[in-house]
């Protein structure tokens, strides 16, 4: 607890936000994108936003790991369930996705169908070791932070000998998303936090392209005087217009890339083209389960195909992730789409952009 | 007896008078309930509160209680947070065939324990048998009858200016039954208790409204009441009472502490000039010790939160199942 009440300090976030309001240059507009999902919702619960001077804008992007999960790939998830008489294994932010038709996972577990919520792998391979007469799919959604997990699912499972367990496998990658993000011309940004967990997987390596752009990257952690710490980092670099990968994460992130996990990864998984809701086909920027490994592929073995990304219609999603609008400049946002009843992926999930204004407020705007 | 429940115990004969006579008139006999009519007689001057609750909690024994202490607790707490004192309970159980007799009696004697700590007296009940199907399990149903002080249940009472207080720290009871059923070697006690305790100490005359903060926790409470009376509340997170190891445990899985259910605490919406008094009295009783007045209610028609450093969110009404995060 001590070291969780550190870091959620009054008095250590006046003074950050003193020295802030410090450094800070007037005339100038700071614009800084939040990667990841975590983020975002630590910046909403907080109420970091309202605390900084009005020119300083932070942004949320792409990193919640369902909301960029295409449409064809959770109508899957619903075929799967419908068609086979298994067992799905999820973490638990994957229950209020709705399908094209608007139905989700909580609907079709009050039907009957048998949906496990889990919060580690490792619960997944010692309940299907003991119930061999099941068969269960564990359907794989998320970047560099939980892949390898998923990774050594299939190794263990394999290890042991474990035939009625599979992977539903839409695992994305980092450095593709943030590619695209900096070759579009449009995008306005001075810095950006870069995801903590993320980093302890990818390394600084991951943000290099960005300082070569002449913008911040600083990786830091969750809790409020962390983000500051950040945020005041990358004003600092954008005021000297000297950029470096910063790392205000040291109790976590080394800085080096993580080996061991990137080999289970990659000797699992290989890179494949992947559909991301609201941006659409992004080369090499998703994972698929290696030939070697493709007992475990639950698209082979249940002869699962996808047959159509489209997207709900007027969802603004896209421009949501890619930081050009604000949840609330969306016309559905608070009416057709509310985090009771998402439209839109990026309500679904607790770590969604539009979610985490909605739950916690555009109070601060 | 036999050591488990078998469908003879429904079946209204003589299995069903021996569980009857050797079980349940045994602990919870008195007067009215020995008479075994088709219904009890009872008289109460004046006006009646009239609730009615289903417990059907798995596992039926955790940390700090079981579904009899909670069946007793959780409809008096009804009762007592409308306003009024505790008096009357009916107990209908339904429970599968299989089930333990053990467990039924230690369930039986808890109830037994719990009623007789309020002095309330259960006076009709019923028993049905059901095939089993899977674990054997025990679900209870009561209904409580409690003689009216105050109605405190009136959103139009609710005025711009009144205190809240949280009448013990949030988040022990969800967190506890999580714990267990997560199979996670550690303990946390649910807060399980009779709140009639805790607000029988306070002058009615000031009090405005009262809830339990059941499932939803006290973001639900406090969200029904924005909805329902059409003002809002200011709340400083810093003084919601909570345990460091709750705090702890939601961290790790990713719960909000207000969405969190309780079984023994109690949001209190009460006139400014009394809060003080009010908080002195509370923090005197059993149940009551960390109680803490946490904001005020407003004009805005939203939850509004400080939070400890300074910033202000909303806080919304919880969907209905509380979900775990990936990341």
């Amino acid at each position: 607890m001590n070291l969780m009440n550190r870091f959620r300090d009054k008095q250590k976030v006046t003074a950050l936000l003193k020295k802030i309001e410090e450094i800070v240059k007037p005339e100038k507009d700071y614009s800084i994108m939040e990667i990841c999902g975590t983020h975002t919702v630590a910046i909403s619960r907080w109420g970091l936003r309202g605390l900084l001077p009005k020119n300083i804008r932070l942004i949320s992007g792409p990193g919640c790991p369902v909301c960029v999960t295409s449409q064809g790939e959770i109508d899957i998830i619903f075929d799967l369930l419908n068609k086979h008489d298994v067992t799905i294994a999820v973490y638990g932010d994957l229950m209020r996705v709705p399908n094209s038709n608007g139905e989700n996972l909580l609907h079709l577990r009050g039907k009957g169908k048998k949906i496990l919520i889990i919060n580690s792998v490792v619960e997944l391979i010692r309940i299907a070791d003991k119930n061999p007469e099941e068969d269960f799919v564990f359907v794989s959604i998320g970047f560099e932070t939980t892949t390898p997990q998923t990774a050594f699912l299939i190794k263990e499972a394999e290890k042991k000998g474990i035939k009625n367990l599979s992977v539903l496998l839409f695992n994305k990658t980092m450095p593709e998303i943030l590619n695209l993000l900096l070759a579009d011309e449009n995008l306005a940004i001075n810095g950006f936090i870069a995801p903590g967990h993320v980093s302890t997987v990818t390394g600084v390596e991951l943000y290099q392209g960005i300082i070569r752009q002449n913008r911040a990257a600083v990786i830091t952690g969750f809790e409020p005087v962390e983000i500051l710490e950040g945020v005041m980092e990358i004003i600092k670099q954008v005021n000297t217009n000297n950029f470096t990968v910063g790392n205000c994460y040291k109790r976590v992130v080394s800085g080096k890339k993580n080996i061991k996990a990137y080999e289970l990864m990659y000797d699992v998984f290989e890179s494949f083209d992947a559909v991301w809701r609201g941006i659409g086909l992004i080369r090499n920027s998703g994972l698929k389960i290696r030939v070697k490994y493709e007992d475990f592929d639950a698209m082979l073995k249940y002869n699962l195909k996808a047959y159509s990304y489209n997207e709900r219609a007027g969802c603004k999603c896209g421009e949501v992730l890619k930081g050009y609008i604000k949840p609330m400049d969306c016309p559905l946002f608070g009416s057709f789409c509310t985090y009771e009843n998402p439209y839109g992926p990026c309500m679904v999930s607790s770590e969604g952009t539009c979610a985490a204004y909605y739950l916690y407020g555009g109070i601060d705007g | 007896m036999d050591d488990i429940i078998t469908l003879s115990v429904g079946g209204g004969g003589r299995g069903f008078q021996n569980f009857l006579n050797s079980l349940i008139l045994k602990e919870l006999g008195n007067p009215i309930l020995n008479n075994l009519g088709d219904s009890s007689y009872i008289t109460i001057d004046g006006e009646i509160a009239f609730t009615t609750d289903s417990f059907v909690v798995e596992p039926e024994f955790f940390p700090g209680g079981d579904i009899g202490k909670l069946t007793v607790c959780g409809t008096c707490n009804d009762l007592a947070v409308s306003g009024a004192i505790p008096m009357y309970l009916s107990l209908s159980f339904i429970i599968s065939e299989g089930y333990s007799m053990e467990d039924l009696k230690k369930i039986v004697k808890s109830i037994k324990q719990t009623s007789e700590e309020i002095g309330i007296k259960i006076v009709c009940g019923d028993t049905k048998v059901i095939p089993r199907n899977g674990n054997p399990q025990v679900f209870i149903n009561s209904a409580g009858i409690g003689k009216v002080i105050k109605r405190l249940n009136d959103y139009k009472s609710i005025k711009v200016g009144d205190r809240v207080i949280i009448t013990s720290d949030i988040g022990r009871h969800g967190i506890s039954m999580m714990l267990v059923r997560e199979g996670i070697d550690a303990v946390v006690e649910s807060d399980c208790c009779l709140l009639y305790e805790v607000i029988k100490v306070l002058d009615y005359n000031y009090i405005h409204f009262v809830r339990d903060a059941t499932r939803g926790g006290v973001a639900a409470v406090l969200n029904e009441i924005v909805l329902m009376g059409g003002l809002g509340f200011e709340i400083e997170e810093s003084t919601i009472p909570i345990e460091d190891r709750v705090k702890y445990y939601c961290e790790f899985f990713g719960y909000d502490p207000l969405h969190i259910p309780n079984e023994g605490v109690a949001v209190i919406i009460l006139d400014k000039d009394y809060a003080d008094d009010a908080l002195d009295l509370i923090r005197e009783t059993k149940y009551g010790k960390k109680a803490a007045i946490v904001g005020e209610v407003v004009e805005k028609n939203r939850v509004i939160l400080n939070t400890s450093i300074g910033g202000k969110r909303y806080v919304e009404m919880p969907l209905g199942e509380i979900l775990p995060r990936i990341c």
